[in-house]
């Protein structure tokens, strides 16, 4: 536990404790983890609709004539090919190629850039963007993550239930984002078509002061409130790396088999940061890969720092794991020499001392049944 | 939250029943409702050695795995075997069905140390 005089407090914990919260500290923050448990909140998002305060994540504005060069040169994924109102996941590195965090950028006007980073690294990112500007202040940074509550409205229910509680909105396509109401000026709603859980869903962004009211609404409508518990299993059926426990300074996107959000080659985009080192470590050949396997017998749900052996010998350790609610086996994750990263291989997990028969597998873990 | 008056209680959330010399060990409604769905349980060996305070089982939700501290010192003599199949019996019937394991305790004093009903519901309220 941090300190509670330094624990940062979400705008709707009010709606929260009203929702039987059960709250716990996440990176920095005091936040839900679950509310009627996770194994009905994950199925009400496989099957209905559910939502998530997701205001501790922080949000930035790029803007500027510098801004697309700019960004360019901070991000791994082409932010040159985003039309405006689009949007794309990306990845911020260091100079040795280490994930400093993942985030969505959308292209928000013409030189405007709107930037969703994760909770546990708002500050960290701020001091890497701000001390990477250009001085000639062609680039104005805008840090709007104390302005905003933001809620994730995820599950095959949520276009009806946005379109319910916001008659004749904008709604946006895939990986768009549009003004929920209104146009862009000063601390805009928003509304993006994107989410972590493998499902159809939207991110919405009102001020603060709208926040609870927005919670409310959706609890009417009947959204499930769902908490980090059940945002964390969903995320993980779905291969969705999380930064902190599968991305790290330690390991590049290229080990975390992100590649195709990193544009090593494109001409138009030219250098970022990290890239002279992902392209050494490509000619190298990978020391590990991310690798998600399954365990093969019952056993007691996977979870992070389990030892992973091959023919008896420690090999790795898991990252993120648990039980998949959905499939109801153990999964998980862990960085492997490649060689034993293809799917079919034979793999154990240490358990409290006993080991457990696990294969690798093929991502996404979960697969949305065909209609 | 049920707090059955013929059980006692250790301050870590486990419960005992004596029938003859046979001691049945469990965890409490409070202790369920705090871990939220069980979805594992890994009770001791029939024949191992417990002791009072230390880890005897491990129960786990999808989110935490949690220790399961013995009450008594002794052997344990029978498992659940239906948590195997059923863990979410811990949830459902935590004082019946859920049971963990059965004991012979080796120091018949260390019950006086555990706590009556009435002070563990005072202890969780």
């Amino acid at each position: 536990m941090s300190d509670p005089a330094t624990l940062k407090h979400s705008p709707l914990e009010s709606a929260h404790i009203a929702c039987s919260a059960r709250m716990v500290e996440f990176g920095g923050w005091f936040m839900p983890v679950q509310y009627s448990g996770i194994m009905d909140e994950h199925r009400a998002v496989r099957s209905a609709s559910g939502m998530f305060d997701i205001s501790h994540m922080g949000e930035v504005t790029v803007s500027g004539p510098g801004a697309l060069a700019w960004l360019e040169s901070l991000l791994t994924n082409r932010v040159g090919k985003l039309a405006v109102t689009r949007g794309q996941y990306t990845l911020m590195l260091d100079e040795k190629g280490g994930v400093i965090d993942d985030l969505i950028i959308y292209r928000s006007g013409e030189s405007e850039y709107f930037l969703v980073i994760n909770a546990a690294c708002r500050e960290i990112d701020l001091e890497w963007m701000r001390s990477h500007l250009p001085k000639d202040g062609s680039v104005q940074l805008m840090d709007l993550g104390n302005d905003y509550a933001a809620i994730a409205l995820q599950g095959p229910d949520s276009e009806r239930v946005l379109c319910q509680l916001f008659p004749g909105c904008n709604v946006p396509k895939r990986n768009g984002i549009a003004p929920l109401a209104g146009g862009w000026e000063g601390v805009p709603s928003l509304v993006a078509r994107t989410g972590y859980t493998g499902e159809d869903g939207f991110e919405l962004f009102v001020p603060v002061a709208d926040g609870v009211s927005l919670w409310n609404k959706l609890v009417a409508a009947g959204v499930k409130p769902c908490g980090l518990g059940s945002r964390d299993t969903l995320r993980l059926e779905m291969g969705y790396p999380l930064n902190g426990s599968d991305l790290s300074r330690d390991r590049t996107p290229l080990e975390a088999g992100l590649g195709k959000f990193v544009s090593l080659d494109d001409p138009e985009k030219g250098d970022f940061s990290g890239r002279v080192a992902l392209v050494a470590q490509r000619s190298a050949g990978l020391p590990s890969l991310l690798t998600p396997f399954k365990l093969t017998v019952q056993g007691p749900p996977l979870r992070s720092h389990y030892a992973v052996l091959s023919e008896g010998k420690v090999v790795g350790e898991t990252c993120s794991g648990a039980l998949s609610p959905s499939l109801g086996e153990g999964v998980a994750m862990a960085y492997l020499p490649p060689t034993l990263s293809t799917p079919g291989t034979q793999l154990e997990i240490e358990v409290r001392g006993r080991h457990y028969a696990a294969t690798v597998s093929a991502l996404p873990f979960y697969k949305k049944p065909a209609l | 939250m049920n707090v059955p008056a013929d059980l006692r209680y250790a301050k870590t959330h486990e419960w005992i029943r004596t029938e003859g010399d046979t001691i049945t060990v469990g965890i409490t409604d409070h202790a369920q409702a705090e871990l939220t769905d069980i979805v594992y349980a890994e009770p001791p060996k029939v024949g191992a050695e417990v002791k009072a305070g230390a880890t005897a089982a491990v129960v786990e939700s999808v989110k935490a795995a949690s220790d399961i501290y013995s009450p008594l010192s002794g052997t344990v003599t029978e498992v659940n075997a239906e948590l195997a199949a059923n863990p979410a019996l811990l949830n459902t019937d935590p004082f019946g069905q859920g049971w963990i394991y059965k004991m012979r305790a080796s120091n018949a004093a260390e019950v006086d140390a555990l706590l009556t009903p009435e002070a563990y519901t005072a202890q969780i309220s």
